[in-house]
């Protein structure tokens, strides 16, 4: 059934319906994508250090190695988008607290030491040179994912595009899910079945956050809603819907007992958190391309004032 | 803004009831300024083939045709520019510093610091400052930084031959503007406005402000323009909290059901 929107379209004045914002220049594989890695990074280093503690010996080594690795990724989608990657460096000329990526950067550079130790001592060569600090390395990493989880949504939250900046209240939340439901699915396809329990529960546990959140967000932005219900933002956002729901109800029953099923649950899972991130990012990009998203609801802001001024004696 | 000298914010006011739409602005800023071209477009939008501010577009001059009641045609001509925020979210958001605020209180691009990240372009609530494609970097209005230096004011204000554009501290501009639209209104053009003169709105004014003859979306300018960075601490509070609940979730994975597999 295809959905139609509810609300009437606004009414509003443009210039010749050109944009009044410049959409974002970010290439979709490249920012879109790293969120995604990102966030599989994050979580990873959350299940590595979990791992870590319980006695999981194999989920450990795992979840270590593809952290590092959609670090590595990131690391690389990230240089590759710059206008100038030579100049890359520059991210860490200067700590501005007003910059989210500036934060981002800082935090990305804090994350990789140890995330890297943690990961070089599940391989023959790193285990010889840092052995006694892998525990200490990872658990290190562990307390930045958090951030690192969180952080690209105030990164998108704190820009003009409509649909993204009226979203902030519940993006963190929904980047927050997917990156420990899309990890927790990376994990129960990389580690043995005996080990998997932990994952299947965080899989559990972070589909219903994004989900939770998802719904919160699309059900109270109104008109700027729309992108992340329309065209082909709206289609990859309802399929990662439904496989977040079929990965994670598989992951919490079947996939707990059958190698199989934790290995599609798993793909589903990760899939859908991918598609999260691509889906958020073309619902922003189209809100800054039309431009009653800019327009109506600050029209609107202003009538309400000039109400309010008109009702005051 | 602290001040480091007696050095007065100095800014535009473009008053538009007395644009001609003659470009010199346009053109007279690609000059100074070496702004490579931008395109031989035909737009079909009345006399307007630039389009919009771009990378490549500092200054912009909007044409609108308006069907008037006794069925004449009014003309409303205006030329764009960067804002030169009070609040810049170009400048908050660069991850870099290669925006900076200058002595003059207005935000421009250092190009060899500039890295590409495109993070202003989004951030901008006017739509201005955009990438230059073959070069990487982002570019827009420097208020003619080299210029205003040497005590001289910039290229599109002095090709300007109606005084559309006009350059000067900003408290002194406000009060002709102030002074301009009270003649207008008493002359029955009841329809003049400033924009971006008001130090309480969204971005704290703006450096370079209007006198429009219309609401502002009509010329292609927002109607009520707020900082992005306006909200950052609620966002940090909001990331805060969601990071928590990441930990927490993590936490109850591993804590339940303790030692079975």
């Amino acid at each position: 059934m295809k959905e139609r929107s509810m609300v009437p379209r606004a009414e509003f004045s443009s210039y010749y319906g050109r944009p009044v914002l410049k959409k974002p220049v970010w290439a979709e594989l490249d920012i879109a994508g790293y969120f995604f890695t990102g966030g599989v990074a994050a979580g990873s280093a959350l299940l590595a250090a979990g791992a870590d503690l319980t006695g999981r010996p194999s989920m450990r080594r795992s979840a270590r190695l593809t952290s590092f690795a959609a670090l590595g990724v990131s690391g690389v989608a990230l240089v590759h988008d710059l206008g100038r990657p030579e100049r890359f460096a520059n991210m860490l000329r200067v700590m501005k607290p007003t910059s989210p990526m500036s934060v981002g950067s800082w935090l990305l550079t804090a994350f990789a030491a140890p995330a890297g130790v943690a990961a070089a001592s599940e391989l023959p060569v790193g285990r010889r040179l840092f052995g006694g600090l892998a525990r200490p390395a990872g658990l290190a990493a562990a307390a930045v994912a958090p951030a690192i989880a969180t952080y690209t949504a105030v990164l998108v939250c704190d820009t003009a595009v409509p649909s993204w900046h009226a979203a902030y209240p519940e993006l963190p939340f929904v980047f927050a899910g997917s990156a420990l439901a899309g990890s927790a699915g990376l994990s129960m396809l990389l580690s043995p079945v005996p080990e998997n329990a932990p994952a299947a529960r965080l899989a559990l546990l972070g589909s219903a956050l994004e989900l939770v959140a998802a719904q919160r967000m699309e059900g109270r932005l109104g008109l700027v809603g729309e992108p992340y219900r329309e065209g082909k933002a709206g289609a990859k956002l309802r399929a990662s819907k439904a496989l977040t729901v079929a990965g994670a109800v598989a992951a919490a029953t079947l996939g707990r007992r059958s190698r199989l099923a934790a290995v599609a649950a798993g793909g589903m899972l990760a899939a859908a958190s991918a598609l999260t991130r691509f889906g958020v990012f073309e619902a922003g990009v189209a809100s800054a391309e039309d431009p009653v998203y800019a327009v109506a609801p600050q029209r609107e802001r202003v009538e309400q004032r000039e109400r309010v001024t008109e009702a005051r004696p | 803004m602290t001040a480091v000298s007696d050095q007065p914010r100095m800014g535009f006011f473009t008053d538009t009831s007395v644009c001609i739409g003659c470009k010199a602005c346009e053109v007279a800023c690609k000059e100074w300024n070496h702004v490579p071209d931008d395109g031989y477009a035909f737009l079909g939008q009345s006399y307007d083939n630039t389009g919009e501010l771009s990378a490549d577009t500092w200054r912009h001059v909007a044409f609108i045709e308006q069907p008037r009641a006794d069925g004449d045609l009014r003309w409303l001509m205006s030329s764009d520019v960067c804002k030169h925020c009070t609040h810049a979210g170009c400048l908050d958001v660069c991850p870099t510093g290669a925006l900076f605020r200058t002595e003059f209180g207005t935000v421009v691009v250092q190009e060899d610091i500039c890295n590409g990240c495109g993070y202003c372009v989004p951030a901008c609530p006017y739509g201005v400052i955009d990438q230059r494609k073959d070069d990487g970097r982002v570019w827009k209005c420097t208020l003619c930084y080299d210029r205003i230096g040497a005590g001289m004011q910039p290229a599109c204000a002095k090709a300007c031959p109606t005084e559309s554009i006009q350059y000067g501290p900003l408290d002194e501009l406000r009060e002709r503007a102030h002074g301009r639209v009270a003649d207008l209104v008493a002359a029955g053009v009841t329809d003049a406005r400033l924009y971006g003169d008001d130090p309480d709105d969204g971005v704290g004014g703006t450096g370079a402000f209007f006198l429009l003859l219309d609401e502002p979306e009509v010329y292609g300018l927002p109607p009520d323009p707020v900082v992005p960075t306006r909200d950052l601490g609620l966002m940090w509070r909001r990331a805060a909290l969601a990071a928590g609940t990441f930990v927490a979730a993590g936490v109850a994975a591993f804590a339940g059901r303790r030692g079975g597999r």
